[in-house]
């Protein structure tokens, strides 16, 4: 029987998840990191997103690769549920999932759906007219276009976006806590379908999964919430 | 103890089949779940009806034929037994019980609460052995020590009685708990070592073919397992998975 | 008509070896075209399956199970026998064969025997080399552990899951076979008869339990490995589907049965709790080693039991019986079977049961928790543990070594073992008796062999703990592939057997007729109700204890019983797709007749010997006094009863025994 390639057998697509998962991982607690630098320092915040805006590594090299993860986890998500969706077609009239297994760990999918709505909503707030205005408009990092004087429009933006919306404001802390969820589960379940587990460290890995599930969405919660609290 | 049951009806694998409600009196708390149905089965043929189909054999927890999801879980609210272990004592009187066959596009319903697990048969033919012919021309049993820890380990994953609860469980209607624990039981003893690579591609392979779930790692299986086969059987496998396509096994 | 055991020629020792050289093979190519049957996918039937197939015939092999793992020998708890000596305790090929003849009453033939015993240390290997998890010691070396009516550790195991780990390693062979299109798997399949061409085993007759459909299967040889028939008594230690169906078919086609009374009562089960019960769950052996059995001295210690205001965990210990240490002080709770089950008779008997019926005696970990409390307490530095250290250690010790046995008591019975003494009672567990069989495993009707539980050859009266897994497996592994080649090479120009002759078109006819005569019962009561009638009438009359007037009585019953069956069973749905009241049917209508025969055996048999005891033949003095007496002038035979056409008319055949290489001796354990 022939190998059904990299993304053709349930291990592979399992591992392929994980992968991607893990690079999500990563990206979040650099995101939530240098977001945060906007709660204490606007200057600092500015600065860095300047670098990351600027730097060729991350523009060219790091950004289409997280593109990349971004689309593969949610594409293979939702193949995925289809696929074992149809792995029992008749359904059952009495199903006790709770009763061996969490919420969490039950409803990736719903949780993803709606982290997947909120990037709609995140990229048409941020990305799209941050890429708009670097690669259509050709602008620069600056409030006015080529006066370093204006000052970095970065911190600027992020304010507006929170000014008096508390409708945005909540979405996003709704946002942020499906986002919890679906961490809370898929961090150790990333290193479970990697095959990642021992006696001795596969309780650390719990240990980290459930602080990290609740320390990152909490960050952005702060984040959000300050900048609008502090506007009103 | 007197009982409302709720049961899966279906005269064949063509038929649509409907849950069915029936009323059992006299039911006492040490009886098993298999001799309530005894019960339930013997008012029936004794008022002409057909009685309701379903596996079993040994009755006591080893051959893995009884297969019946209670109340939303495979093999009832029980831990570590199959349903021909799962005493009436568990239940209340009045109770309402539904009873449903393991569901499974895998595991096609034959009759009633039967359903043809034949697929796991197949796993197992794809590579769940050591190819040693039985002559008997091996050598000394004594002559290859095994370390007490991986002996034990490689038992533990070997008791797996091919119910098939996992699957049923699993929301994925998943089979690696199972498979995952032949390929552990053989990765873990140095007899299993020379095809180890082959086994765990065929296997997984095949399992993919039967179309069962991919597993999300919700650990249901390992709960509902009446032998409390572990999820560390599933990470052996893919590991060993990995490795082996790694290394560009086909 | 007389039997030929073809027991080869020569010293006992030599005699398989000799065997093996002088056999005819087949050879490979011919091979190709020699199609076996097996039936049953148990250690006999699927080590036979998978061995036969490797050889190169072209084997198909049948279940009733939904898969051949599922074989009841996959619930065989203990542990498998083998000379291999690795403890240096003494063991040896000989000591082993010894001791299987002994335990057996004296009443197995020799040369069989010794084969078992010759070949046990290579059933080992063999497993080991498959895969299969026995215990180890830290060292990394194969574990051993004692079991009873032995004086060595010669019993391998794999915790108490033994059968299910040898099975499994014997499913996976089979599996192996099947993937390579070698073995044919027919799972849901039942045989319903056995079809005889030129008076050669040619076929089966098998019902799809699926669909319904009647199949006619031919080969050149036919392996019936299909169990034992325990379930003639209802409650038994036996999975529900086992039955004597494929080997009754072979007997009404000619086969001979032998030694149908000789059932063994496996004196560790858990006791029948109530009248719904539909089957017993034995507790390991392996349990005897530490656990001690006793029931109270007193007899109003007894009745409070009985009662309910008493608990065994509050008697003290002088108030207590340990009745097989105080009567066989050599073999203490370590006597065999047979012994254990009807010394737990006689005191249940004299009242001093303690449950509410009066039928179980305790089985006690007490003194073996502080045994290995104090022993781990020790091995940790622990010079003076106090009571709950030992307490806590003790139990950790046991549940290391019987965990899952005392898991399984406690979901059953609801009562915690590590506090509470264990209840037990005898249970019928495993028939030494079956099909007669040669050396060669073969039935006297030619082609037709039997294996594992379904022959009768290697354990007489009684069976030794451990003994059946070997037997199944070397008849298996290690004797079938070589004597049906020797048969076989006899038929390499025979070609395929065809079908659709006449003997297979009338087999097929009157397996039809028998499925309508069930379907077109006007009656209206289940299976189950009659099964169960049957089981309590021979329990009553042929059971741990039988005497000539039971037993006449209970053929007379059986007889009534049979005529209200066929009067007033009923058989819902329909006969072409699954029903299991008709499977269940056919099984019963086959263990009534086997049941008529067991009483006859019985009562032919007047002399007690191994699990046949018969109250009027027992020791009278000495020391002796009340144990079974065997009558070597008159029975030293096996009875092998012949089919003459009606159900209880059968005749006996002698096969006389002699023991050339053994002492005949009485069987003492004192």
């Amino acid at each position: 029987m022939a190998n059904q390639g990299l993304l053709g057998s349930t291990i592979a697509r399992k591992f392929a998840m994980a992968l991607s998962a893990l690079f999500l991982i990563v990206f979040l607690l650099q995101h939530m990191s240098i977001n945060m630098l906007s709660v204490f320092s606007a200057d600092t915040f500015n600065e860095v997103s300047h670098f990351m805006g600027t730097f060729w590594l991350v523009q060219y090299v790091m950004q289409p690769i997280l593109i990349f993860g971004v689309l593969l986890h949610f594409i293979l998500g939702f193949i995925l549920e289809y696929k074992n969706w149809s792995s029992r077609k008749v359904k059952y009239a009495n199903y006790k999932g709770s009763a061996n297994a969490s919420w969490m760990s039950r409803n990736m999918i719903y949780t993803g759906a709606v982290i997947l709505l909120f990037l709609g909503l995140h990229f048409y707030d941020f990305w799209i007219p941050e890429i708009a205005h670097k690669f259509v408009e050709g602008k620069d990092s600056f409030i006015e276009n080529g006066v370093a004087d204006s000052g970095y429009r970065f911190y600027h933006e992020l304010r507006h976006k929170f000014d008096g919306d508390i409708v945005r404001m909540i979405l996003y802390v709704v946002s942020f806590i499906f986002l919890g969820l679906h961490l809370n589960h898929g961090f150790e379940s990333a290193f479970q379908s990697m095959g990642a587990r021992s006696k001795k460290y596969t309780p650390i890995i719990k240990k980290l999964g459930t602080a990290y599930s609740i320390l990152i969405p909490l960050g952005f919660i702060v984040i959000a919430v300050y900048h609008y609290v502090t506007q009103l | 103890m007197k009982l409302l049951l709720k049961i899966w009806r279906q005269n064949g694998p063509q038929d649509k089949g409907k849950m069915v409600d029936y009323n059992v009196d006299g039911i006492e708390g040490d009886m098993s779940f298999l001799e309530m149905m005894d019960v339930l089965n013997s008012q029936l043929i004794e008022k002409g009806d057909e009685p309701v189909i379903f596996d079993h054999d040994c009755r006591e927890g080893i051959c893995g034929s009884c297969s019946m999801f209670i109340n939303g879980e495979a093999h009832g609210p029980g831990r570590n037994v199959t349903t021909c272990q799962l005493h009436m004592r568990s239940f209340k009187d009045g109770e309402t019980i539904f009873i449903e066959p393991w569901r499974a596009e895998a595991f096609p319903v034959i009759k009633d609460l039967m359903v043809d697990r034949s697929a796991f048969d197949r796993i197992i033919q794809a590579g769940g052995y050591v190819s040693v012919n039985t002559s008997g021309n091996t050598q000394d049993a004594n002559s290859l020590p095994i370390p007490k820890e991986d002996a034990d380990l490689a038992f533990d994953a070997a008791t797996c009685i091919g119910c098939g609860a996992c699957v049923a469980t699993c929301k994925n209607a998943s089979a690696m708990l199972f498979t995952s624990a032949k390929i552990s039981q053989l990765s873990l003893l140095p007899q299993g070592q020379v095809e180890a690579k082959e086994r765990v591609i065929n296997m997984v392979n095949q399992m993919d073919l039967e179309g069962f779930g991919n597993c999300t790692n919700t650990g249901a299986c390992e709960v509902e397992c009446p032998k409390g086969i572990s999820l560390d059987n599933i990470a052996r496998m893919n590991r060993e998975y990995l490795s082996a396509t790694a290394k560009g096994k086909k | 008509m007389a039997l030929d055991s073809k027991i080869p020629e020569g010293p006992l020792k030599d005699k398989w070896t000799n065997y093996k050289n002088q056999i005819d093979l087949v050879n490979p190519a011919n091979k190709r075209n020699i199609d076996v049957i097996v039936v049953g996918t148990g250690l006999a039937g699927a080590s036979a399956s998978a061995s036969l197939a490797e050889l190169g015939y072209n084997v198909k092999t049948f279940c009733f199970q939904d898969s051949p793992r599922r074989a009841h020998s996959i619930a065989a708890q203990g542990g498998i026998n083998a000379a291999k000596n690795y403890q240096g305790d003494g063991d040896s090929t000989y000591r082993l064969f010894y001791d299987t003849v002994k335990g057996g009453d004296y009443r197995s033939r020799e040369a069989n025997v010794y084969r078992l015993a010759e070949v046990s240390a290579n059933i080992i290997d063999q497993c080991v080399a498959q895969g299969v998890p026995f215990a180890r010691d830290y060292g990394g070396l194969l574990d051993n552990r004692s079991f009873g009516g032995v004086l060595v550790s010669r019993t391998f195991y794999a915790k108490g899951q033994t059968g299910q780990q040898l099975l499994l390693g014997a499913y996976s062979a089979l599996s192996r076979q099947i993937a390579k299109g070698k073995v044919e798997m027919h799972n849901r399949h039942e045989m319903l008869d056995l079809v005889k061409v030129d008076g050669k085993a040619r076929g089966i007759i098998a019902r799809n339990l699926v669909t319904g459909e009647i199949q006619r299967h031919s080969a050149h040889a036919v392996v019936i490995a299909s169990g034992g028939y325990g379930n003639v008594f209802f409650l038994s230690t036996n999975a529900m589907g086992s039955n004597v169906t494929a080997a009754w078919k072979a007997h009404k086609k000619g086969a001979h049965m032998a030694n149908p009374c000789f059932t063994q009562i496996h004196p560790t089960c858990i006791p029948v709790s109530g009248g719904f019960q539909s089957k017993l769950t034995l507790m390991s052996e392996s349990l005897r080693n530490d656990g001690r059995i006793w029931v109270p001295k007193k007899m109003e210690d007894a009745k409070a039991i009985q009662a309910g205001t008493l608990k065994g965990k509050d008697i003290a210990e002088e108030n207590r019986d340990y009745y097989l240490e105080r009567r066989y002080p050599a073999f203490g709770n370590l006597v065999p079977r047979d012994v254990a089950s009807r010394a737990a008779k006689e005191r249940c008997d004299a009242g001093f049961g303690v449950n509410k019926t009066g039928e179980a005696v305790y089985l006690d970990f007490k003194s073996a928790i502080v045994r290995y409390g104090k022993q781990e307490a020790f091995v940790h530095g622990n010079k003076n543990p106090s009571d709950a250290e030992i307490q806590t250690l003790g139990k950790a010790a046991v549940a290391a070594k019987y965990g899952n046995l005392f898991q399984m008591y406690e979901k059953i019975t609801d009562e915690n073992p590590y506090e509470m003494p264990m209840k037990i009672y005898p249970a019928v567990h495993y028939t030494m008796g079956g099909l007669w069989v040669d050396y060669d495993l073969m039935t006297d009707i030619p082609g037709c062999y039997a294996a594992g539980e379904a022959n009768f050859s290697d354990h007489g009266a009684n069976r030794l703990g451990a003994s059946a897994l070997m037997q199944g497996l070397a008849d298996g592994y290690f004797v079938l592939p070589y004597t049906i080649g020797n048969y076989l090479s006899k038929d390499i120009r025979t070609g395929e057997i065809p079908n659709d002759s006449a003997e297979f078109m009338a087999a097929e006819k009157e397996v039809k007729a028998r499925i309508d005569g069930f379907m077109n019962a006007k009656g209206t009561k289940p299976v189950d109700h009659f099964h169960m009638r049957l089981g309590k009438l021979m329990w009553e009359n042929c059971g741990m204890a039988r005497n000539a007037e039971g037993l006449q009585k209970g053929m007379k019953e059986i007889k009534a019983l049979k005529e209200e069956f066929f009067a007033n069973v009923r058989i819902p749905g329909v006969a072409n797709g699954v029903n299991q009241e008709l499977e269940k049917a056919g099984r019963v209508a086959d263990l009534m007749e086997l049941g008529e025969l067991m009483c006859k055996d019985a009562l032919e048999r007047s002399e007690s010997c191994g699990g046949h005891f018969r109250e009027e033949s027992v020791e009278l003095d000495g020391i002796q006094k009340g144990e079974a007496k065997r009558d070597d002038e008159n029975f030293s035979f096996v009875s092998a009863w012949q089919w003459n056409g009606e159900s209880g008319k059968q005749e006996l055949i002698k096969e006389p025994l002699e023991f050339k290489d053994i002492a005949v001796k009485q069987r003492s354990y004192k």
